[in-house]
């Protein structure tokens, strides 16, 4: 257990908060359904009700008498699953054509980073909302629009580690020796670009997070589902008369993304050695 | 002229940019669901059948794909961005009286986010380590963790309804009827709350960005050689380190333009500031397509158009690009 | 400003210094009671290899050591009589660039890319005297001449990037001695160079010493530029200073056994061989091979071509090696990389026992594995993540053979090079340098090779663990009757290694012959220039280096 990795990755204070924030929110996410008093569509008490002054209803009702506290944990639900399949997705696309661009290089590669620039010099939120907005939204076209415009970083950053990769003495071994394309790729190269990408990830299903809640607060969420995002977005126009309505959910996110974004910071000093053993 | 030729060939590729971004505008009406007139013509205009008809033809939409096509960018590269039934009015002269407020928004933010940002990453590195890194880092942290339109509201609930400090809806005091100096000054004071929310995300940005930066640029052997000759450490922060550091830093900010001007679309809805961004949510909340397309076009267009600048002003400050 | 120098009073004496390194460092003491001193106007080098500490003592007479983590614990740095650990920062920094003057290895790295050439020696003046501008103009440029870099009015308001290795070096040789400063401390500032460079750089350092009556303080690595510049010569093993006195004191009577290893690993540029018997069969003939460098090309940008390689010829028999030495820039790693066919040539043909191969991955595929290159970097030539019975092995497996034959002839492999079965199981960062070139030398001989091509195998050791790993070279090749391609810049080695030399420069063999008759009898001008900058230990009768026409 108390590997290199761990030695180092617990040295980060940060990172080892995040860490527990982080698994505490998916606990409360996957338990879920039996850790809510309450349906979180169902208007079960008066509405603006304050928090703290009912029990039961410890951070008080929206507008349509619906318990917040009941929101919230069903809303870690959708918040995670959405981040980490997109985050998936945008990997699966981002690895594939930047190691592609990364190998052949040449022409290969100069197309397809002409294709990966013109997707990031499109402002993502916008093409996000764009393209929910066109296709109507639900869960499986949030995490398509959150997937295609948070693939290309990934797509630069495997491109750069398999371009400098591809050179490096101990591939060149491996092309004499006759091994195979896909072979050199996948057990050469690609292990060791594996630690950038992975700190990357942690990163990404924070933004991820933020990009599906920014779009739900605009109303371009899952109808079906109660995110953070959407309870903020119906505090927007009674924010006098309720303001726990909108500070609780943020909270959540804060938390949420503060600590994916600690624990990517522990990843990264974990896993940022020079397993080469020479000495910086 | 070779700048001039690096120039052109930047020029040439936004605009090739922005023609494929139209085009994919164009799949996307075709790949929506249900009749691409009926997107085109948004959820008011679909009741009218006069004008669902007369979109019929404009677009072509009885003919085949490609000279739909070809119409289509015809009437983009003419500024033609189709018509908002809804508000009865083109939706280029919806979007371009809304753009000045956009550009106001977004440039002070740009502004305030670099300045206070690069300052704030600076001070941190130059004194890593200690408490004032650590509480820097981790005020940065937490703004980088902020959802834009949250950060948005808190600032309202505090400053505006709490507190009454600032206004924090729309771009000037409704008929009051002000104008020179005194509009400029009701202006700045509604602007300020927006801008700084934006801006509050983006600098914790650039502020890790020019820590980590600096703190790299301190590790080269270039740094050590200024030592080694007896250099002054505050000129070596600033023409050694802070020199090299702020390269990366521009290309960041590149990259960054088009996060803001999308985060644009949250701060303007919130603070009701009269923008491009706030046509988008409108544009949702009626179902008009065509608006909404055409003002993600046109920011789309702004994006590319400050890449192009950031690059060029990259050109600029760096001397081993042979231009 | 300057004290009468007073001849027998050192410029700068080290007593007894030892200086920590931080817990968990391989040793507690990076150096261990050190003492050494510099007389004025004399030279003074500190040999020794990777992790001796002679660039520690350099970076603490500076102030330059990275603190806290690694610092003086121990000892007095007496500068003019002035104990400089007992100085506060900023009156070190008084000193630095003024009274002392301090280069470094890498001149590629060692000056701000984005400032002028200018600027960066104005610095020097700003940061210690008052100087009007147009005065300091004249001072940079008179500096900028005295390093010999030509055309001064240009450099110095040139970008270091349009300046060359040596040419940078000297202008951090400029910065240094521009206040005219009593001590010179020299780090390594000429093993990143090429030799002639190398050769230029150590006769400016000479030059400017003999005119000004510098102290310098010279860390190397190599005992040839110790015979050449050195007065006095301190050598250090592990942290300790070992030997220490006149240069030719310790280089004709070395007394300890560390100095008299690292003088003999030396190559002595003597084949030591046996002349290979007649055989006949030639396993690579090599004809009119070029191969040329495109790069740059854009929609408006004519791109720059460089000839790597130029119209080369040369043919190797089975049982010989072939030196292709040249300095950086020559070609010779091109031309390396188009006979394994990991580069595509332009035009010529590479016969392979007689076999003309054809381009890119087919070339490959009908060399079907025998022929195989040993690279450079043996930090970079083992992945990380195999283990090292599983690297060797891989290429066997690639090629058809099953995977306990493959095992099994790993682990045979292992025993050969020196390393023992259980190297096997461990991964590449558990070996040191020299270990790890013999794994890469046994996971070539694993695919049973009839042409090993060398790419520079050694430039990158240390010159004990280097002499071994050419020994190993030599055994290895006696065993498997292989013919070799020996790629490298130092014409001593190739002198130890090669039956045949071709020198190559600017993509071109300018001169390619039987090796005792190159290095004896060199007829291009640019051979006997290249065996002139060779860093030679001037000989006693019993102790020979190459013979010079």
């Amino acid at each position: 257990m108390k590997s290199p990795f761990w030695r180092r990755f617990t040295r980060n204070k940060g990172a080892v908060a995040g860490m527990a924030v982080l698994l505490a929110v998916v606990v409360v996410a996957l338990l879920g359904p039996w850790i809510a008093t309450n349906d979180p569509w169902g208007m079960v008490q008066q509405p603006f009700l304050r928090p703290w002054t009912e029990p039961g209803f410890a951070l008080g009702t929206d507008t349509l008498g619906r318990d917040i506290l009941s929101g919230m944990i069903y809303g870690a639900r959708i918040s995670l699953l959405i981040g980490a399949v997109s985050t998936v997705v945008a990997l699966l696309i981002g690895i594939t054509l930047g190691a592609v661009a990364g190998y052949f290089g040449g022409l290969v590669d100069a197309a397809l980073m002409r294709f990966t620039e013109i997707f990031q010099a499109v402002p993502s939120f916008a093409l996000a909302i764009v393209l929910v907005a066109i296709f109507q939204p639900s869960v499986g076209s949030i995490v398509t629009a959150i997937a295609i415009v948070s693939w290309p970083p990934v797509a630069r950053l495997v491109r750069s580690e398999f371009l400098t990769l591809r050179q490096r003495d101990f591939v060149q071994a491996a092309l004499l020796a006759g091994q195979s394309t896909p072979r050199i790729i996948l057990t050469q190269i690609l292990p060791n670009a594996m630690s950038p990408i992975i700190v990357m990830a942690s990163l990404m299903v924070a933004t991820a997070i933020l990009l599906e809640s920014s779009l739900s607060f605009l109303g371009l969420g899952d109808p079906n589902q109660m995110s953070w995002g959407y309870m903020v977005g119906s505090a927007r126009t009674v924010l006098r008369q309720a303001w726990w309505m909108a500070l609780f959910p943020g909270l959540a996110i804060v938390l949420t993304v503060l600590a994916l974004n600690l624990v990517g910071e522990g990843l990264s000093d974990g896993l940022n050695t020079r397993l080469d053993g020479r000495t910086k | 002229m070779k700048r001039l030729q690096f120039m052109l060939t930047r020029v040439l590729q936004g605009l090739l940019a922005i023609v494929l971004i139209a085009t994919v505008n164009f799949m996307l009406v075709r790949a929506a669901p249900g009749d691409p007139v009926s997107v085109l013509a948004g959820e008011a205009g679909a009741s009218d059948p006069q004008f669902v008809a007369q979109l019929r033809t404009q677009f072509g939409l009885d003919q085949p794909i490609t000279t739909q096509l070809a119409t289509y960018l015809g009437k983009v590269v003419t500024l033609d961005l189709g018509f908002s039934y809804r508000q009865q009015q083109p939706v280029l002269k919806l979007i371009m009286d809304r753009l000045p407020a956009t550009l106001l928004l977004t440039g002070s933010a740009f502004v305030l986010s670099l300045l206070f940002g690069v300052t704030l990453g600076a001070l941190s590195a130059r004194r890593a380590g200690t408490w004032v890194d650590s509480a820097i880092t981790v005020v940065a942290l937490i703004f980088y963790a902020t959802p834009l339109y949250w950060l948005a509201l808190m600032a309202v609930l505090v400053f505006t309804v709490q507190l009454a400090w600032l206004p924090g809806f729309g771009f000037s005091t409704v008929g009051s009827g002000l104008t020179g100096f005194a509009l400029a000054w009701d202006i700045a004071q509604h602007l300020l709350l927006p801008a700084l929310t934006l801006a509050l995300f983006y600098m914790a940005v650039y502020a890790r960005m020019t820590r980590a930066a600096m703190l790299d640029v301190a590790q080269m052997d270039f740094v050590k050689t200024a030592r080694a000759k007896g250099v002054k450490p505050g000129r070596i922060l600033r023409a050694h380190v802070l020199r090299n550091a702020l390269l990366p830093v521009v290309t960041l900010a590149g990259i960054q333009a088009g996060g803001m001007i999308g985060g644009a679309v949250l701060t303007e809805t919130v603070f009701a500031w009269p923008g491009i961004g706030r046509l988008m949510f409108d544009a949702l909340l009626q179902r008009d397509y065509s608006l909404l397309l055409g003002s993600f076009l046109v920011t789309a267009a702004m994006a590319v158009l400050f890449n192009l600048i950031t690059d060029l002003v990259y050109t600029l400050v760096d001397p081993r690009i042979e231009l | 400003m300057s004290s009468a120098v007073n001849p027998t009073q050192p410029v700068l004496a080290i007593v007894d210094l030892s200086i920590a390194l931080p817990t968990g460092a391989d040793r507690a003491l990076a150096v261990e009671r050190a003492s050494l001193s510099v007389l004025p106007g004399q030279t003074l080098c500190v040999v020794g290899e990777s992790g001796s500490g002679k660039s520690m003592i350099a970076n603490a007479v500076m102030g330059l050591l990275p603190r806290p983590h690694v610092a003086p614990v121990n000892g007095q740095i007496l500068f003019e009589g002035t104990d400089l650990l007992t100085l506060t920062e900023p009156q070190m920094r008084e000193l630095r660039g003024r009274r002392i003057g301090m280069i470094f290895q890498e001149p590629m790295t060692a000056l701000n890319p984005v400032m002028r050439i200018g600027e960066q020696i104005g610095e020097v003046f700003d940061a210690h005297i008052k100087v009007p501008a147009a005065e300091k103009r004249r001072r940079i440029l008179a500096a900028l001449a005295d390093v010999g870099l030509p055309d001064p009015e240009l450099t110095i308001d040139s970008y270091p990037f349009r300046l060359s290795g040596g040419q940078r070096q000297r202008v951090m040789i400029a910065c240094a001695l521009v206040l005219e400063p009593v001590l010179l401390i020299c780090d390594e500032p000429t093993t990143a160079l090429d030799v002639t460079t190398q050769a230029q750089i150590l006769k400016l350092i000479r030059e400017l010493q003999q005119r000004r009556g510098t102290a310098v303080l010279f860390i190397t690595h190599d005992f040839g530029v110790v015979s050449e510049i050195a007065d006095q010569v301190v050598v250090m093993q592990t942290g300790q200073v070992v030997e220490a006195g006149a240069v030719r004191d310790v280089l004709d009577a070395p007394q300890h056994p560390y100095t008299r290893k690292l003088i003999n690993a030396i190559p002595d540029g003597q084949a030591q061989r046996a002349t290979p018997t007649d055989e006949v069969a030639r396993v690579l003939q090599v004809q009119d091979l070029c191969k040329t460098y495109r790069s740059g090309n854009g929609l408006f940008k004519r791109g720059r071509s460089v000839q790597a390689a130029k119209d080369i010829s040369f043919e190797l028999k089975r049982g010989e090696t072939l030196g292709l030495v040249g300095e950086s820039g020559s070609g010779k790693s091109s031309v390396g990389r188009c006979l394994v066919g990991l580069a595509p040539f332009d035009s010529g043909r590479i016969l392979f026992k007689g076999r003309n191969l054809s381009q890119g991955a087919a070339f490959r595929k009908e060399a079907a594995g025998k022929i195989q290159m040993v690279f450079q970097d043996p930090y970079a030539s083992l992945n990380p993540r195999h283990k090292v019975g599983a690297a060797i092995a891989g290429g066997p497996i690639a090629q058809g053979v099953s995977k306990t034959e493959a095992m099994a002839r790993a682990l045979e492999l292992l025993k050969l090079v020196g390393l023992g079965a259980d190297a096997a199981q461990r991964y590449p960062h558990e070996f040191s340098g020299g270990q790890r070139q013999r794994i890469a030398i046994a996971r070539a001989l694993a695919m049973q090779p009839e042409l090993l091509v060398a790419d520079e195998p050694v430039s990158a050791l240390d010159v004990s663990v280097q002499a071994q790993v050419l020994e190993l070279f030599a055994q290895v090749r006696e065993q498997f009757q292989l013919a070799m391609v020996f790629i490298t810049h130092d014409l001593r080695v190739a002198g130890q290694m090669c039956d045949h030399i071709a020198v190559m420069q600017r993509g071109e063999v300018v001169e390619y012959g039987e090796t005792h008759k190159v290095l004896g009898d060199p007829r291009h001008a640019y051979t006997r220039k290249l065996i002139e900058a060779v860093p030679r230990i001037a000989s006693p009768p019993h102790h020979l280096t190459m013979a010079v026409a």
